[in-house]
């Protein structure tokens, strides 16, 4: 009875270091939250190119996260990116309403991110405001291609 | 040439048949109602088949993580982008290494003593003799063992890739200075719960399935004599391998390959 109690003692370890592995992959590694999540508000952007922005990357103000890109879309009526983006709530009422978005890359093959900058204005952005104020992303091809036409003349 | 066309038919007929042989000894052992006395069988099992098999899939998954980080370290920081480390190493693991190398381990370790000692019993007539006594060897020897596989590889590799991603971590930021944040940050941003350590988790399971299967079909298929132990020990580890990497290239192409 002894020698059994030790064995069930040890396939319990076995399991319950399992199921902390597979909690440990979930939270530190793919960083899936827990609880309640954070009360967000939503702010939209449109921009002429996005480049290789997608949902989830992140939303960024002096280099700090502060939210997230939840959708991206074509807006039909102007034919360029409709961003929508969930700020946290603690900056509702504290961004001008001339705050500027760029599209930004991490490093040289980073992914891609959107950086706020705050303005001067007395208004501010609440939720389901627009920011006018973009910037489009870098893509290279189109760097080259400006380069070369300044080379040729 | 009548003898060559009999012979291809023979081997035809002792293939398909054993593949049949296997999946009805599959249906007839997994399938079983649960009870204490089989509970009991299981945990006892699972102490052999899982957790005697813990040291040698820690101390892999270890040494894998630290020599991707190594070699991670020196092809990334080429381009500059040696922040890419975490991510690289936690979803070469996730991905592929901890479920195949648990996998391959796990048909080593313990597929082969499941074999032996399946074989053994039958050699010397223990299997027939329960079967005299109204004992159902299927259900007293062989589904302990299945379900014991089965459920304690996700386990081994779920151990596998956290000591690997602890072993890059130890290289990479320990020793070659890469900054913690990003190796951290870099890997929350690119690892997807469900698309990649879940997808990790199906292989493991069909993988756990697979070996066990083959190491006690295997066992109970064999010859019983001294040499048909051991060539069916040896058929089990290079059949679960082969089973193993063929599956892996299956079930990534089905999970990762939609490109369109």
């Amino acid at each position: 009875m002894k020698r059994n109690n030790l064995l069930e003692l040890g396939v319990g370890i076995f399991m319950l270091a399992g199921i902390l592995g597979l909690v440990f992959l979930g939270l530190r590694v793919s960083g899936l939250g827990v609880g309640v999540p954070n009360d967000t508000f939503t702010l939209t952007a449109n921009f002429a190119n996005i480049g290789g922005l997608r949902p989830q990357s992140k939303v960024t103000m002096s280099g700090v996260r502060v939210g997230k890109v939840t959708n991206i879309q074509l807006d039909p009526k102007w034919f360029d990116a409709k961003v929508t983006m969930e700020l946290d709530s603690e900056y509702e009422g504290k961004l001008s309403n001339d705050t500027t978005a760029a599209i930004l890359t991490s490093g040289l093959l980073g992914e891609q991110y959107i950086g706020l900058t705050v303005g001067g204005a007395p208004e501010m952005l609440h939720d389901g405001d627009v920011i006018h104020d973009t910037q489009q992303a870098l893509v290279l091809e189109e760097l080259i291609q400006q380069f070369v036409s300044n080379m040729a003349n | 040439m009548m003898r060559h066309i009999h012979a291809l038919g023979r081997a035809t007929l002792d293939i398909v048949s054993s593949i049949g042989r296997a999946g009805l000894f599959l249906i007839q052992s997994i399938v079983c109602l649960p009870s204490r006395e089989g509970f009991h069988l299981w945990v006892r099992q699972m102490h052999f088949v899982g957790v005697m098999s813990g040291a040698i899939v820690l101390v892999s998954g270890l040494f894998i993580g630290m020599v991707l980080a190594l070699q991670g370290f020196t092809i990334l920081v080429g381009f500059g982008a040696d922040e890419a480390l975490g991510q690289m190493v936690v979803l070469s693991l996730v991905r592929e290494l901890a479920p195949v190398v648990a996998a391959l381990l796990f048909a080593g370790r313990a597929g082969s003593a499941l074999t032996a000692e399946i074989g053994l019993m039958k050699a010397t007539e223990q299997l027939t003799s329960m079967e005299m006594i109204g004992v159902d060897p299927l259900r007293r020897i062989v589904a302990p063992r299945l379900w014991a596989g089965f459920v304690s590889l996700p386990i081994l590799t779920v151990m596998f890739a956290v000591v690997g991603i602890w072993g890059g971590y130890l290289v990479g930021v320990d020793w070659l200075g890469v900054y913690e944040g990003s190796y951290w940050s870099n890997m929350q941003d690119s690892v997807d719960f469900v698309d990649d350590v879940l997808n990790g988790m199906i292989k493991s399971l069909v993988f756990g399935l697979v070996v066990t299967w083959i190491a006690v079909f295997q066992g109970y298929d064999l010859i019983p004599t001294s040499e048909g132990i051991s060539r069916a020990t040896t058929r089990t580890v290079v059949y679960a391998s082969l089973a193993v990497l063929g599956l892996d290239f299956v079930l990534t192409a089905l999970m990762f390959g939609d490109l369109g």
